[in-house]
Order: structure tokens, then sequence, then C-alpha cells
């Protein structure tokens, strides 16, 4: 008997497994396209060009023809703010993370302090504790502060500190430092030091070294827990609902707005075009990582 | 110029075991290495010849003592601010480089400019005929040609001392001799200062002009590769390099460069060559290598003769190594096999009767530790 035979057994979960992950993305981007308004049943595609023409909840023409929930998504302003929030609180909180949790790796992989074990431990209480009690804490903690300081030095009005973007990016820097330190400590589990001290050997002073030799070897690892940075940021929900606040919405929050409302294939046009972000993100970081990796 | 390339004065290194007590990594050593030589520090794992060695790269330093480089002593100096280079055990080459990118590295920290860099890369490559694989990245490269380029990238910036670091240990055997008979002209070449850590004795005997033996820290002699095989100035040396055999005994008188002693396991007095240490009435250990012994049908001529017997024969083509109960010890011999013959009389057989001649030149005395 041949053990490589395949096992019907395999064949049927493989395809469920592909079936339960990519079913609901597939219907997703299909009502996306849909002609209905009211995204119930996938009334088929418009296939007109032409000034928007409706027929009851069906929308027979429009001006970008298919895709008229994208660009109906680009002229809802709304949509536009939250994107535009997401994106940024997004990129910045990646580089910030991506840098603190590079540090903390090489910190807690090179030294030897009497708080490192704490410091270790430290780094999986945020990736383990329940999202909501983080985002109570952060909540509370910023309103707290805020509190104290607005009082104390008796901020007017505009010069009060509130919820909103700044804190948005704190909350979402938190959250992801451990994921970064983790990815980049795995990286460093493998490295050498005399790589470092071949380039010291070799003339290059600490500095040199760190960015010459030190850095590029490290490099895939920094990229993915920087990709994993910033798809956590993209898509967060929980910690994001709490610190929030007036002029600071995310996507995320955003979509759940809508939900609570109707779901118009507005909603799922924002959905592809995220989906189509997140693969683009994805792609150029792998991209980078198998060329560090030859 | 100074008179050594480099010197260790009484370095010490102490570390911190994880259990909390220090221990001497090395103890209290002392060595000096001349321009131009070939230098082995020989030993086995833990024996501190790793740790001196990158004393004096610069990533370790003396806790005490001082490392001298061309007469400089270098006290806290990083290793970028040393006229060393170092050929790591693990080549430690830059992966995420090409070969040109590695061995040009040294000469860009150095601020050399790009002609200069391209034409002296080239050399180094064409030195260790790697010439036509610039643009390889180490992975696609053979063990043979990353540790070729490792030598390449710390040679082309011409140190005054080229410090190496098992840099044979990956190799497998047959590469290994070779890179052993390379790297011997390679240094005669280029004539640097190599500073060599292995813990192959055959490899440290056939490539240094000197070698430094040590243990636990400690130097226990330095000297050519004939002093320390045939004058070891002590018990572990002896032992450690090649096989010896080993017999105690006090001595009686002193003759010149003579000396008797009676080794209670020959029931008998011997005679043995006298260093110049020893007194009447001292200890010690008498060493003879097996190769050294003859073993006789009958003596012709008998000092230091005894009779023998043959206990375990095993014939490995060069030679006849044979252990014989020679009175109350035993001792190893090595018979070199002259004739070429099938006929079986001319081999020992087990528990044939014979004389193990121990001829005085060779037997050395040794200090009782």
């Amino acid at each position: 008997m041949n053990p490589h035979r395949r096992s019907p057994f395999v064949l049927v979960m493989t395809v469920l497994v592909f079936l339960f992950l990519y079913v609901p993305i597939f219907v997703l981007v299909l009502y996306s396209f849909n002609a209905s308004r009211t995204n119930v049943t996938f009334e088929g595609f418009i296939t007109a060009f032409g000034p928007l023409k409706t027929q009851g909840s069906l929308v027979v023409q429009s001006p970008c023809g298919p895709f008229h929930w994208f660009c109906d998504l680009t002229r809802n302003q709304e949509v536009m703010t939250a994107a535009r929030n997401t994106l940024t609180i997004a990129f910045v909180s990646t580089i910030v993370s991506t840098i603190i949790g590079t540090m903390a790796a090489i910190a807690l992989q090179r030294h030897d302090f009497k708080i490192k074990p704490f410091a270790q431990l430290s780094l999986y209480i945020p990736i383990v504790i329940p999202e909501i009690v983080m985002g109570i804490g952060i909540l509370t903690l910023f309103s707290q502060v805020f509190t104290w300081v607005n009082t104390t030095f008796n901020l007017p009005p505009d010069a009060r500190l509130t919820l909103g973007m700044g804190t948005v990016i704190v909350s979402h820097i938190a959250f992801s430092v451990p994921f970064v330190t983790l990815v980049v400590q795995a990286r460093l589990q493998g490295f050498d030091k005399a790589y470092e001290e071949a380039a010291m050997d070799l003339g290059a002073n600490e500095l040199v070294t760190f960015w010459r030799v030190t850095l590029p070897m490290l490099l895939p690892g920094v990229l993915s827990g920087a990709l994993l940075a910033f798809t956590l940021s993209l898509d967060d929900f929980v910690i994001t609902f709490f610190t929030t606040g007036p002029g600071s919405t995310t996507l995320p929050i955003y979509v759940y707005g809508l939900l609570r409302r109707i779901i118009t294939p507005q909603v799922n046009a924002l959905s592809t075009v995220w989906i189509l972000i997140v693969l683009i993100a994805v792609f150029v970081i792998q991209r980078m990582e198998n060329r560090e990796s030859i | 110029m100074s008179e050594y390339a480099v010197e260790l004065r009484n370095v010490v290194k102490t570390f911190v075991t994880p259990e909390g007590s220090t221990i001497n990594a090395v103890d209290h050593v002392d060595m000096q290495i001349r321009h131009g030589e070939f230098f082995s520090m020989l030993g086995s794992s833990g024996c501190g010849k790793t740790t001196s060695l990158r004393m004096i790269a610069g990533f370790e330093w003396p806790t005490r003592g001082e490392v001298f480089i061309d007469g400089e002593p270098q006290g806290h100096r990083p290793p970028f601010q040393r006229k060393v280079n170092t050929v790591f055990q693990s080549y430690a080459l830059f992966q995420h480089m090409t070969v040109f990118e590695n061995v040009a590295f040294g000469l860009q920290m150095d601020k050399v400019p790009a002609e200069e860099i391209k034409r002296r890369v080239g050399e180094a490559l064409a030195m260790v005929k790697l010439t036509g694989l610039e643009k390889r990245y180490p992975r696609q490269l053979s063990g043979g040609q990353q540790q070729r380029v490792a030598l390449a990238r710390a040679l082309v910036k011409r140190p005054k001392v080229l410090l190496l670091d098992e840099p044979l240990g990956a190799l497998d055997l047959k590469l290994r001799k070779e890179m052993q008979l390379e790297l011997k002209t390679l240094q005669r070449e280029v004539g640097i200062t190599f500073v060599f850590v292995t813990h192959d004795q055959e490899e440290a005997l056939s490539m240094s002009d000197r070698i430094a033996v040590m243990s636990h820290g400690k130097v226990m002699q330095i000297g050519t590769p004939v002093e320390i095989y045939e004058r070891p100035r002590n018990k572990f040396v002896a032992d450690f390099i090649g096989e010896t055999n080993l017999l105690d005994g006090t001595v009686r008188a002193v003759q010149d460069k003579w000396l008797m002693v009676f080794v209670p396991a020959l029931q008998a007095e011997v005679r043995a060559l006298n260093n110049g240490e020893f007194r009447a009435g001292q200890q010690v250990s008498l060493s003879i290598r097996p190769e050294k012994i003859r073993l006789v049908e009958k003596p012709s001529e008998c000092v230091n003769c005894f009779p023998a017997q043959v206990r375990q024969v095993a014939y490995i083509g060069a030679d006849t190594r044979v252990i014989a109960q020679v009175i109350q010890s035993t001792l190893r011999v090595w018979e070199q096999n002259m004739v070429s013959t099938l006929d079986p009389d001319a081999y020992f057989q087990q528990n044939e009767q014979a004389w193990a001649v121990l001829p005085p030149e060779n037997l050395l005395a040794l200090p009782v530790d």
C-alpha cells in the first residue's frame, strides 16, 4: 500500500477548510457589485453605464457601471475621513511600535538585568488578556490622567486633553509592541553574535555594525513584525472603540455604526478595498523578505 | 617595530559562572609571539585558548594583565581600533552581502577609495583562488569556499596579526588537510603573523613554527613542534601530545647528563636523561614514547632492558602496536614494520616472550606535578 496515497478524508477536510475560509470573502466581494440596494440577495451586476437610474430597490444604470458602489463610496465624506484616520493611525503606530519592539527585542537578547524575567512576561500579558480589559484599562488611564492634567493646569477648553487620534495611536502602539518584540526575538534566537564581532573586527564601530550588519540580518523579522502591527492596527475594533473620540473614527468603528442601520453594498465595497490594501501590504512585505533571504 | 607582534603579560580573565562562583578561564598567561611567526594555541575545549585569542582581538578584556600588539598596550581598546583581524570558526560571513561586498567591508570602514577597494578585493580573492565568484552570496558557496572568503576578508586589510579561531574545524578531513597546506603556504607568502587556535594536535604540529600547549587556563609549555614532542616539560604535555608511557620513580643518583632512577614497577634502577633540574632523592615521572621503546628477541647491549611478555598485538600497517607486560608495568610499544613480508614470525605474537629496551636517551625525567 502506498503510504502517500491521498485519503478521501484529508481531501474533504482540505476542501471544507478552504470553503469556510474563502466563501465568505468571495460572497462579500461579489455583493459589493450587487445591483440591489438592500443587499439581501444578489440581483446581478449593474451592466449599463450612464446617468444614475434606479428601478425600485435596483440600480439599473450608473456612471461607474458595475463599480457603482465604489464610486458611491468615494463621495461619502465620512468613509473617506475614516479611511484616512485608519491609515494614519496604522502607519504611525506601525512605525513607532516596530522601532520600540525591535529595540526591546535586542535589549532582551543582549543584556542580562534583574527585571528581565518580569520584562519578558510583561510582553505576553497584553497578548493573552482579553482586549476589552485592555481597552477599559487604557480608557481609565487616559481619562484619569487627562482629568488631572486639565484641572491641575486649569487648561482653557480648546487646549484640554481629550480622546482622539493621539489616544488611539498610543493605544495601538501599546498593543502592537509585544507582537513586534516576540517576532523579532524569534529571529534573534538564531543570530550568531560572531556576525557583529566580525563587523567590529573589520573596523566598524557599534553604530555602523548595527546599521550595516545587525539590522539587515534581522530585517525579515522586523518586516514580519511591522506587517503584523500594521494589520492589527488596521482592523482593531475593541481598543479603538474605547480610546477614540470625536473626529477620529476609524473604518471598523464606522462600519459597525453602519451595520446597526442598514447594510448597503457600500459596506461591501469598502471591505473589498480594505482586503485589497491588506493583500498588497502582505505581498510587498513578502517580496522584501524573499529578497533578503536569497 | 617592537620585538613581538603580540605579547600577553600576566593575563587573567575571570568569568562568573551561572551559579555565581568565579572561574579563571585564562590564568596568569605569559606569551610572546614573534613577527611573521605561525603560532598555535593548542588545547582541549575550555583550556582558555579561544578566550586568549578573543582578548587579542578585543572581544574580551583581560581582568588583569595586559595585551600588547606590536608593542602597544591595548587596554580596553575595542576591536575596531586594533590592527588585527580574525577568521571565525563559523566564518561569520555576512549573509546579506555578496562575496565582493564581504571582502570590501573592512576596506570601506577604512574609507579606502572605491577603485583601490576594487583592486585590493580582486587581489585578495585571487590569492585564495576565488576569482569569478564575486557576485555570489555566501549560501551559494561550499564550506571550503566560505572558508576562503573569510580568509580573504581578514587578509585584505593587511593586518599586523591574523587571528584564526579553529578555522578548519567545520571542514571534512580531506578538505582540512588541503587547507592546512594552503594556509601554511599563504602565511609564508604574505609574511603576516598567524595566531592559530586548534584542538587538533596533528594540525598544530604540522603547521606551526611554535605551539603553546594550554590546559585549564594556563600555558603548560611553549616551543617548536619538535621541542613540544621530544622534550615535553611536564606530564601533561608529554601525555597530551602524542602518546607516552609514564613510570614513577625516585632519583638515586645524578651522573652529569644521566639520572639513576629507581622504578618500583620495574623493580630496578634505570638510566634516564637529566635535564638538569633534579637532585638525588626526588620523585620523578619517566616518560618514554611507544615508538622509542625497542622490543627484541635477544638484547645485544643491555642498558635498561627488561624481560617482557606480549599481551596484545595490533597490526596497523605502518607499525605494529604491542601492549607488553614488563615486570609490574604495562607499556605501549610501537614497532615499525621495516620489512615487507608475510612471514608471521616477523611480527610479534600474543604471549610471546621478548625483551623491552628503554634507551636512556629516550627516557625523559619529568616533575611529578
